[in-house]
């Protein structure tokens, strides 16, 4: 299931199975500072399986059509994080989104996520959204001499923080918040997401500072609850349950 | 919408103004974070203003939606308010008390409120400073202002 796009079979046979190439228009924001300082929609007719990714639609663009298109990725299977687009107004990876699940009827709009820099067509700046991941410092933090064999945790500690261990960083939660949008000094819901990792994690002796610099101004408390996060997570992570458990943390640290 | 498949990005009409090594300013996203942004405060000041919105919410909805129903709906609506109706209910502390604490929490759940607004949508330091000025100054004003009316209302006067 790769790649098919390439190898479109010539089928000779008179009885023919019906093929099963559609027409889908790929409506793909451009950017390119060289050319333009304006951003346009150009499309682009494929003719493409539709049980086959968007992905697989931007690359049979790039290599048969238009190679200046540029963008991201690199597993292509949903494990990287790097192909976090905005895929119909909606943030989700293209390596793990059918066109078939998409409306293929209608032009697929396809952008750069949001609230972060545009570098080129969909490739946008990453710099600020791991700053905040750093902010945070996703790391284990302990105290006193290191134990000889291994950290022990038990099965139900472990289960405390298992969803927010899934993170494969791709930031389509943290470009889906519509505070990070007009205000990118807010650490985002990725960055709580990783710092929800360590903070429950009973192994970890970090999680006071880890706390301290969410309860900041632009930590926790600059989140709405507007469950876009959740809805955009790939990996299906409950990350605005993730963001309450946090500000439930700090106030019963307080009270 | 043009169904190019050409790899220009857009009609370029004439000379374009850009090319590689004069490339235009990339598309920039509002007050992005970088090395120097976590300017630690380590205060609770945050915390506090979110349970503040939470808790006050709470009252407001009986306090409001009390309010409303006292002056628009029971004993004929609007029509029934004039001077001697406020100066009867202004005659009883348990209304006096009501109103305060109306108008505080109110003006101060508000004007949290739109702090958070002013945060969200002011990109720029000198707006964002100016505007919450704006608002810090308007918000004490009608608090100290309508206090002092609850206090020294004169149901005599001419
Ligand atoms: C009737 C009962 C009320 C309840 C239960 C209530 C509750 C809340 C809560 C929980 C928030 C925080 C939302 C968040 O952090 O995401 C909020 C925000 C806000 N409230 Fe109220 N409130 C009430 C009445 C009022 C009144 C009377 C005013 C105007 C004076 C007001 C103005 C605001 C504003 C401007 C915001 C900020 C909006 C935003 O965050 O986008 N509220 N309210
Ligand atoms: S929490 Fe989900 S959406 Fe956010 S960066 Fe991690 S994998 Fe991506
Ligand atoms: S290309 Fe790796 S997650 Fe999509």
């Amino acid at each position: 299931m790769a790649t098919p796009t390439m190898d479109k079979v010539d089928d000779a046979k008179p009885a023919a199975v019906p093929s099963p190439y559609i027409t889908v228009t790929f409506r793909i924001r451009r950017f390119n500072p060289e050319i333009s300082a304006e951003a346009e929609w150009q499309d682009f007719p494929i003719e493409i399986d539709p049980k086959e990714r968007v992905l697989d639609g931007l690359h049979k663009i790039k290599w048969e059509t238009d190679g200046t298109l540029t963008f991201r990725r690199s597993c292509a299977h949903g494990i990287c994080g790097s192909d976090a687009m905005r895929i119909n107004g909606k943030n989700r990876l293209a390596c793990k989104t059918l066109i078939k699940d998409i409306n293929p009827e209608k032009p697929i709009t396809i952008e750069a996520i949001k609230g972060l820099t545009v570098l080129k067509d969909l490739v946008v700046d990453m710099d600020p959204f791991f700053q905040a991941y750093r902010d945070v410092m996703p790391f284990l933090i302990t105290k006193g001499n290191e134990p000889t064999r291994e950290r022990l945790q038990s099965a139900e500690d472990r289960e405390r923080f298992d969803d927010t261990t899934k993170c494969i960083l791709c930031a389509a939660c943290t470009s889906s918040c519509p505070v990070f949008w007009n205000d990118g000094q807010y650490f985002g819901p990725a960055a709580i997401v990783n710092a929800h990792r360590f903070i429950f994690d009973s192994r970890d002796e970090g999680g006071e500072q880890r706390l301290e610099i969410l309860n900041d101004k632009d930590g926790v408390w600059r989140c709405r609850t507007t469950f876009n996060c959740t809805d955009a997570c790939p990996r299906g992570i409950e990350v605005t349950k993730a963001i309450q458990e946090v500000k439930r943390a700090l106030i019963t640290r307080r009270f | 919408m043009s169904e190019t498949t050409t790899s220009t990005v857009g009609p370029v009409e004439g000379e374009s103004l850009y090319d590689v090594d004069h490339p235009a300013p990339v598309i920039e996203a509002p007050r992005a974070r970088t090395k120097k942004t976590p300017k630690s405060t380590r205060t609770n000041f945050e915390l506090y203003g979110w349970l503040f919105m939470r808790l006050s919410g709470i009252v407001l909805v009986v306090l409001v939606l009390g309010h409303l129903l006292i002056q628009l709906v029971l004993d004929g609506g609007v029509s029934k308010i004039g001077f001697a109706f406020v100066a009867g209910r202004w005659a009883s502390p348990f209304w006096q008390t009501w109103d305060l604490l109306m108008l505080w929490l109110a003006m101060l759940h508000g004007a949290n409120g739109l702090r958070t607004v002013i945060n969200d949508y002011a990109e720029r330091p000198n707006t964002r400073f100016w505007l919450k000025n704006l608002l810090y100054t308007a918000t004490v004003f009608t608090v100290l202002l309508g206090t002092l009316v609850i206090f020294t209302f004169d149901p005599n006067i001419r």
